[in-house]
């Protein structure tokens, strides 16, 4: 325990342990502290507010002195938050004692504040200690407490975006390890083909000195010589074919292979995250990323960064040629290349922000697409034709105008780039032809040079590129890894316990949820018996679903914990725990495939008999049948059109197939219409029975066989009971009721319906 | 016009606002919320009890005795906080996510842009901010910043 304290005042962000360290008094400690950035006036301020084992102190950075709250009876720390900005007020019972605001962010901290204040207050009142786990590990940057199983901290691991930096690409490595063998034949190759390229300009040095020019001053041509540097240059030229071909070949398989790994693995990374991942994530973007950014560091690598090594040697080789040949030319010609890549690079930098603008306004223009194709009806039933029409103008408009600009310096480069390129010939050029003059090199030499020089210009351009190419591929990488590196916040348990069978006894104790920053379900108890049905009922956002994501693990709870048969979910290994929940939702989903791979779809393997009889269970076996394939007839997007009702008895069937202990209904029945309802209802009490259920239900009449209503209210539990307790307490649940009764005419019949049950269930 | 309500305002020890209906019935907790916040700020401010029930309806606050529009404005500005961006003082660089400092008329700030998409046009000169923990800022009209936070500001649009 003293370690633990001593490492939190250590954690005391700088800035403010000198003046803090003068204000501690005999055997106090800091145990939990929160950086204040707003003052009360919601200007941006710097400020913090410690908890010690004595009192409360809080200090803005223009404060003289630090404020103190000793512990006392009826002091209340509490916490509220709206539109980004959280409030922590001191209360006594009498009014208010102070308040702070700050920009969210650190949820967590804030909550351990409150939490050691009230532990310490419970401690100065009543002498007991009221020991929370504190065996738990601390960040190390924001002393947040993590719970066992995670490894990084929630709050740092939100906190730390910086951008990507090129050295990303270094841990594509991981998946480049595998071909290591090929890479290295691949870079040898290009190393080879790179060599017997630079061969022709070589061999135009001896052919004008040797022959050309002894030619022009009276000799015969040496035919023998000439057949010599002729069949060389062919040679090299056929060397240098072979050679580019199996190394462009063999670099392509690789970085193709390295893209399907990584592809794949981002996927199957990518399907074992929690739910909560997925809701933070727009489907576009995970399937650009999957697909797209793959790709374009596939293309990076096969061909930028080819390009890209083969430039670097053949400058290098080039270089030494050179310099071999004659220093002294070799140093003005290689002089100006660093001046024009430099030149290049600048125009370039420049043309890739406009092109970055050209991607993103190319992403209104799709946006206002994609926002009116699907609402077409909408549109045209409020003949707004034309307003849509305008506003793509508008967009393209805007598109016209940034392309105009990108496009006046995009024209400028090329030729600039020549110009350049010709500018440094001409340097060449002339230092050639006085060094002739002075008979210090042969024209030979000069014609080597040149030829290897314009080589290298040319390739100047595609190297300037390589520096946004990397950027590029290093931004998809990082975007790879966002998810590769993502830990799932639904854990698998280090020490998983096996269940050979399930009762179905559902426990939740203190169970709290927050979803980012906003706490959504708070101190909810609840036990559930085997075979009992249990319905949920609230307005929409009571945390109604939220519970049933808890309870099906694709959340983890915040808070408390949820056991089934006595033993906490978060200890059983998911897919066998999941095995055990049938879920049917309101919006039920049916993949591409035949109506029995839907039905079978938690059970791959099961017999056809299992499948039919699982139909009829669910009424859905008569209507199947009417489909011109029956069984086999395809189902899903693009398939055969399904009614709601009839898919949602599809669901049902998935259901009813792998005979789950524990079952799920949420809103099963409420995008239907009532006659819908009645068969599904129908297919509903065949797989409610013997199993526990948790029904969601927003019409209460759906609800008539449940054992027990659970009434939600924001977050908490406000009512339980069966319907007619509830309706004699006239409360929360009685005025729900009262005002659906008034509201669905239709429905009275089926709310009779449920007065009786209930009453008949309480003769029993 | 001035001064015609039926119902009370006052603010508690525990700083919270306190309505009474013409009946006599007080709530407590009641907020004062605008229809329009940033595109008609002064029209249509709607009075909220605890649980999200309207309990007023005013129009605009001129139309309210001076002691109540007080309470209204003080309450208001505790509860609002779109930090208006004046200028920019630094990018951490031009790929997303990036450090933005800033110049707002709350005082200097720092924060951090996940990605361009969170830069929302409002009007054609106006825009919208969102950072990485989900604070609005609001820069209302960019042709009229300083030529160098054009600049920086340039390149995320």
């Amino acid at each position: 325990m003293q370690q633990f304290i001593h490492l939190s005042l250590n954690n005391l962000p700088p800035i403010w342990v000198d003046g803090f360290s003068s204000q501690l008094i005999d055997e106090e400690n800091v145990l939990a502290w929160l950086e204040i950035d707003l003052n009360t006036r919601l200007h941006f301020a710097q400020g913090i507010v410690v908890v010690t084992n004595h009192r409360l102190m809080a200090k803005m950075a223009g404060d003289e002195i630090w404020q103190e709250w000793r512990y006392q009876q009826g002091l209340l720390l509490t916490q509220r938050d709206y539109a980004g900005v959280g409030c922590l007020e001191l209360f006594d019972s009498k009014a208010r004692l102070a308040y702070w605001r700050y920009r969210l962010g650190n949820d967590i901290a804030v909550s351990r504040l409150i939490e050691c204040f009230m532990q310490q207050l419970g401690y100065h009142l009543t002498g007991k200690l009221s020991l929370s786990t504190h065996t738990q590990v601390q960040c190390p940057n924001c002393a947040t407490l993590l719970s066992s199983d995670q490894e990084e901290c929630p709050v740092c691991d939100k906190q730390i975006r910086t951008p990507p930096s090129t050295w990303t690409l270094l841990r594509l490595w991981r998946f480049a390890k595998p071909y290591k063998g090929r890479l290295l034949t691949g870079f040898l190759l290009t190393l080879c083909s790179t060599a017997a390229t630079l061969v022709p300009p070589y061999l135009t040095m001896p052919l004008m000195d040797n022959v050309l020019i002894p030619y022009q001053n009276g000799q015969p041509i040496d035919t023998d010589l000439v057949t010599l540097y002729l069949s060389g240059l062919l040679g090299a030229a056929i060397l240098a074919w072979v050679l580019g071909w199996a190394r462009t070949y063999m670099l392509a398989l690789v970085s193709e292979r390295i893209g399907a790994d990584l592809r794949t693995a981002t996927y199957e990374h990518l399907l074992n995250l929690s739910q909560e991942y997925f809701g933070g994530k727009r489907t576009g973007d995970l399937m650009a990323r999957i697909g797209a950014e793959t790709d374009r560091i596939n293309i990076f690598i096969s061909l930028h960064l080819l390009d890209f090594a083969t430039d670097v040697i053949m400058i290098g080789m080039t270089a030494v040629i050179l310099i071999s040949i004659n220093p002294w030319l070799a140093l003005v010609t290689l002089l100006p290349l660093p001046i024009i890549a430099w030149l290049i690079h600048l125009v370039r930098d420049r043309l890739r922000i406009g092109f970055e603008k050209v991607d993103r306004i190319w992403a209104e223009v799709n946006n206002v697409l994609a926002d009116t194709i699907p609402g077409i009806r909408v549109v045209k039933a409020f003949a707004q034709e034309k307003r849509e029409a305008a506003r793509f103008h508008a967009a393209n408009q805007r598109n016209l105008q940034i392309n105009d600009r990108v496009n006046r310096i995009w024209s400028l480069f090329t030729p600039t780039v020549t110009l350049l390129t010709e500018i440094g010939l001409l340097v060449v050029w002339i230092f050639g032809i006085w060094q002739i003059s002075e008979d210090e090199i042969t024209v030979g030499v000069l014609t080597a040079f040149l030829a290897y020089i314009g080589r290298f210009y040319i390739r100047l351009d595609s190297m300037s590129r390589i520096v946004s190419i990397t950027q590029k591929a290093a931004a998809g990488t990082k975007r790879i890894f966002d998810i590769l590196d993502h830990v799932s916040s639904v854990p698998e348990s280090a020490h998983p316990v096996h269940l050979s069978t399930v009762q179905g006894q559902i426990e939740l104790r203190n169970v709290g949820f927050r979803y980012g920053t906003r706490s959504i379900t708070r101190d909810i108890n609840l036990v559930i018996k085997p075979g009992e049905m249990i319905g949920l009922v609230g307005h929409s956002g009571s945390g109604k679903s939220t519970l049933v994501n808890l309870i099906c693990r694709f959340y983890d709870v915040t808070e408390g914990i949820i056991l089934i048969d006595g033993h906490d979910i978060r200890s059983l290994p998911i897919a066998e725990y999941r095995k055990h929940i049938g879920l049917v939702l309101q919006e039920p989903f049916l993949f591409y495939g035949t109506i029995a791979e839907n039905i079978a779809y938690g059970k791959p393997d099961a017999t056809r008999a299992e499948i039919i009889s699982a139909a009829r269970a669910a009424h859905a076996h008569e209507f199947i049948l009417r489909l011109p394939h029956g069984y086999d007839s395809l189902a899903g997007e693009r398939g055969q059109a399904l009614s709601g009702g009839e898919r949602q008895r599809i669901s049902i069937a998935r259901a009813l197939l792998i005979d789950p202990r524990i079952l799920i209904l949420d809103e099963a029945t409420s995008s239907v219409d009532t006659t819908t309802e009645k068969d599904i209802q129908k297919a509903l009490d065949n797989l409610v029975r013997g199993r526990t259920t948790i029904a969601i239900a927003h019409r209460l009449s759906t609800l008539r066989e449940a054992n027990r209503l659970i009434v939600l209210d924001r977050g908490r539990i406000v009512e339980m009971g069966n319907h007619a307790e509830l309706m004699a307490r006239e409360g929360y649940y009685y005025r729900l009721y009262q005002a659906q009764a008034r509201n669905v005419d239709t429905e009275d019949e089926s709310f009779v319906s449920v007065v009786e049950h209930s009453v008949a269930g309480e003769r029993e | 016009m001035s001064g015609m309500v039926d119902y009370q305002l006052s603010r508690n020890t525990f700083g919270r606002l306190v309505f009474t209906e013409p009946s006599g019935l007080m709530q407590e907790g009641v907020v004062p919320v605008r229809s329009f916040p940033i595109t008609d700020p002064d029209q249509g401010i709607a009075l909220i009890d605890s649980h999200g029930h309207e309990l007023a309806w005013i129009d605009q606050l001129a139309d309210l005795p001076q002691e109540y529009r007080a309470l209204i404005e003080s309450e208001l500005a505790n509860r609002e906080f779109i930090p208006e961006i004046k200028r920019l003082l630094k990018v951490s660089g031009f790929v997303t996510p990036s450090t933005w400092q800033v110049e707002t008329d709350r005082g200097d700030a720092t924060f951090i842009l996940k990605g361009e998409e969170d830069i929302r046009r409002l009007t054609v000169s106006s825009l919208m901010i969102t950072d990485s923990h989900g604070t609005h800022l609001l820069i209302r009209d960019r042709l009229a910043l300083d030529r160098h936070s054009r600049k920086l500001l340039d390149h995320f649009l």
